[in-house]
């Protein structure tokens, strides 16, 4: 995908020639370094209602921001407010060192390009043309594209992948290529900063890693781009910051790694969560269970595998102060336990449990309010070794309350079970 | 430039249409004329500047005092001089008045389902016709009024008269303005108008106007048939100097609009997209209102209300040339022209003669009928 981007310098090049032959607004050429977007202290209402309060934001050249935060967050209405669409009660929004409030729309349009979620357009423009209007803060009230626009235009749909049906009419395409061709739009702007929201929504694995690569390239040549993002996993993959909104206020703020942990989600979004690691990338990975409600406990897991280690996870995101062991090194659950920042115990892979490492689990154990054992027997037999059968029995029998679970026991029940043997 | 190619192309080719319906329509009525012979006693009519003198009093369409401009006919076919009398006192200048109504509905009708991003919009949508109704029939309910308010400088550029039918359209062209900019002021608040509320704020106007005018009907007595028979639309007594006025308003008036027809394209992804793009969307907003009132009232200023050729012509053409308005607006605006000149022709040409209007409307309704039959209609 990235191989379809045009160069950074053409595109670079392509903002600077048209600023030249711009009328006269010298104040437009981009100046170096300082942040292309400063938002301060950004307060905007509806009627009685702050959508956004306060809000300060930064973007550097060169970084991808990804917001993240629930439905009604105030992202959107941030992102509309950068571009000046809304206006700010209080606090000011600079573009790349001048108040949004100071410049025109044009001027706005060549400094800032929205992907929005939808489109309002309902007559059947080609797909083609609409990009074309993409070249419209360059364009003077008689000028016809020339072959610059031309250039801009075709490289913007070959980046956006819409060429393929660059003749057909914007009303007939679906609403994944609908929302590509919105992107090859705000790309035909050629703009240091490019705002999306929600660009992966309706698009599918494929085209929404495509264009989420593309941000990223766009963002590594030197520009600067802010997502709202619904997909946290996306957001933890591609973007160097992640600014993590809820009610209108921004909760975080930071690399993802720092961002988004379960603590995070729950204040932001309200749910349970399990923020492991995506094992193919290494970025944080959210997984989000319903709200649970239970209460607070110390609970021991006794187990191995990726059954416990569903079972880590689940406990740890209901906020039940988890423990682990004795697990080999290396154990789904040993790693699913690190995530949660469980304490665990472990013994080197294929070393058998020793007599060390069995005390300090029972000592964990000893110290919770309950002990979970999944499988049975923990899933330490293979019914070839006694002694490790004895184990499970001996780290279980540190606690009062032992709760067995099958290995593949559904969340609830899980939770339900905890719950009853503490209650 | 494919674009402009395009519009060039077919402006001309329904520009030459246009010619052809005017000629031919010259020559049909009670007394039949050969379009060839129609077309020598124009051409017979035309006339150059051939010269200036000074000294004498002047003469001709550009008379100035004292300076008289030598005129030279480069043609001298023969022709029947009944004929020409005819064609040219008669038939022309209603013929070429239609031409300009229906070029300037047709062009504020596509601007105006550009506007409300709604192909069922027209002109009348933002009261500009109910406006001009009522100043049109309060004019001919209370006459009283000519002497006072015909001293209006608007019409003084060419001299038309202190007449009767100047004053109708006096009064119809400002109730058309006011209208038009009372429905603005009422959507508008701190510098900005929704197009919602815009439509709205129409369609109240227009309800109020619309009592107005059953009122004035009412209290009408004698002169309630020459009410029906503006509001129904007329050309028929056209005059010269009527189509002269409208010659010199509406062509800059259009140039207005054209120059708007990229960003009436760009207008349609919605305002806060069209913003994003550059657009200074309220101001852009205000120009097209305004632009478009004018053109409007300019038309029904003399022809009275035509409905239905700003809101079908646009529509056709658009399913003929597409969306662009670079393309849609001019072609829509000279097939407006062609399509009035046709359906006066119509009106005129039965036993007994029509308002044009009732041809529109007869024509244009059953033509509606077809597009929601065909789901040609865009939800409000």
């Amino acid at each position: 995908m990235s191989g379809d981007v045009g160069p950074a310098d053409d595109a670079t090049a392509g903002v600077a020639a048209a600023d030249d032959t711009g009328d006269g607004d010298a104040a437009d050429r981009p100046s170096a370094g300082g942040p292309l977007v400063a938002v301060r202290d950004l307060t905007v209402s509806f009627g009685d209602i702050e959508a956004v309060s306060g809000v300060d934001l930064t973007v550097e050249r060169g970084t991808l921001v990804g917001l993240v935060g629930p439905n009604g967050a105030g992202k959107t209405t941030a992102l509309r407010a950068i571009t000046g669409a809304l206006e700010a009660d209080e606090g000011d929004v600079r573009l790349d060192g001048d108040p949004t409030s100071e410049l025109s729309a044009r001027e706005v349009a060549r400094r800032v390009a929205s992907v929005p979620q939808e489109t309002g357009l309902s007559f059947d423009f080609p797909v083609r043309h609409v990009v074309e209007m993409g070249r419209t803060p360059y364009l003077g009230r008689f000028d016809g594209h020339d072959a610059e626009d031309a250039a801009a235009v075709d490289e913007a749909m070959a980046a956006a992948g819409v060429e393929r049906f660059a003749d057909r009419s914007i009303t007939e395409v679906s609403g994944g290529e609908r929302q590509r061709v919105l992107l090859a739009r705000a790309l035909a702007q050629e703009t240091p900063t490019l705002l999306l929201d929600e660009p992966t929504a309706s698009l599918d694995v494929n085209h929404a890693v495509a264009t989420m690569e593309l941000v990223r390239d766009i963002a590594d040549d030197g520009r600067a781009a802010i997502a709202a993002i619904h997909d946290l996993d996306m957001a933890a993959r591609y973007c160097d910051r992640i600014v993590v909104i809820a009610g209108g206020r921004v909760r975080a703020d930071g690399p993802p790694a720092d961002v988004l942990d379960a603590a995070a989600v729950r204040d932001a979004f309200d749910a349970e969560a399990f923020v492991g690691r995506n094992p193919a990338t290494g970025t944080p990975a959210v997984t989000a269970f319903p709200r649970s409600e239970v209460d607070s406990r110390r609970v021991h897991v006794v187990g191995t595998g990726p059954d416990a280690a569903r079972v880590v996870a689940r406990l740890a995101a209901a906020g039940h102060e988890t423990s682990l062991g004795v697990v080999p090194e290396g154990d789904a659950a040993a790693v699913a336990a690190a995530d949660a920042s469980a304490r665990v115990v472990t013994v080197p892979p294929f070393a058998g449990v020793d007599d060390e490492s069995l005390a300090a689990a029972s000592e964990l154990a000893a110290d919770a309010d309950v002990a979970v054992v999944v499988g049975g027997d923990g899933g330490y037999s293979d019914g070839t070794d006694p002694y490790r059968m004895d184990s499970c029995d001996r780290i279980a029998g540190a606690v009062e309350r032992v709760v067995e679970v099958p290995s593949d026991v559904a969340g609830e029940d899980l939770l339900a079970a905890v719950a009853d043997a503490t209650a | 430039m494919r674009v402009r190619r395009r519009a060039v192309a077919w402006s001309t080719a329904l520009a030459a249409a246009l010619a052809v319906v005017v000629v031919v329509s010259a020559g049909i009525g009670p007394v039949r004329i050969p379009p060839a012979e129609v077309l020598k006693i124009v051409l017979n009519a035309a006339v150059v500047p051939a010269g200036v003198e000074f000294g004498t009093a002047g003469v001709g369409p550009l008379a100035l005092p004292g300076v008289e401009f030598a005129y030279r006919s480069p043609f001298a076919f023969p022709v029947d001089d009944v004929h020409r009398r005819i064609v040219l006192l008669v038939r022309l200048p209603r013929i070429l008045l239609a031409a300009l109504v229906g070029f300037s509905l047709a062009a504020a009708g596509t601007v105006m389902q550009g506007f409300f991003r709604n192909p069922m919009a027209d002109p009348s949508i933002i009261g500009v016709s109910s406006g001009a109704a009522v100043g049109a029939v309060s004019f001919i309910v209370f006459p009283v009024a000519l002497s006072t308010t015909l001293t209006l400088p608007l019409l003084g550029a060419v001299d038309v008269g202190v007449s009767y039918g100047a004053g109708v359209s006096l009064f119809a062209f400002v109730g058309a303005l006011v209208a038009a900019f009372g429905v603005y002021a009422i959507a508008t608040r701190h510098g900005r108008t929704p197009v919602a509320t815009l439509l709205l704020a129409g369609v109240a106007v227009q309800t109020f106007l619309g009592a107005v005018i059953s009122y004035l009907q009412l209290r009408a007595g004698e002169s309630l048939r020459r009410i029906v028979a503006w509001l129904m639309g007329h050309l028929s007594g056209a005059a010269w100097s009527e189509v002269a006025v409208a010659a010199l308003v509406v062509p800059p008036l259009f140039a207005v609009l054209l120059a708007y027809a990229r960003d009436l394209n760009v207008l349609l992804l919605g305002e806060e997209e069209a913003r994003g793009l550059g657009i200074a969307v309220e101001r852009t907003k205000r120009i097209l209102l305004a632009t478009s009132a004018l053109i409007t009232a300019a038309g029904v200023a003399f022809a009275g209300i035509i409905g239905f050729v700003g809101l079908i012509v646009p529509h056709m053409l658009r399913l003929v040339v597409g969306p662009d308005h670079r393309i849609l607006l001019p072609t829509a605006a000279l097939s407006g022209g062609a399509f009035l000149v046709a359906a006066d022709t119509a009106a005129r040409s039965g036993t007994a003669e029509l308002p044009v209007g009732v041809v529109t409307a007869a024509v244009g309704a059953p033509f509606f009928v077809y597009l929601l039959m065909n789901r040609e209609v865009y939800e409000l």
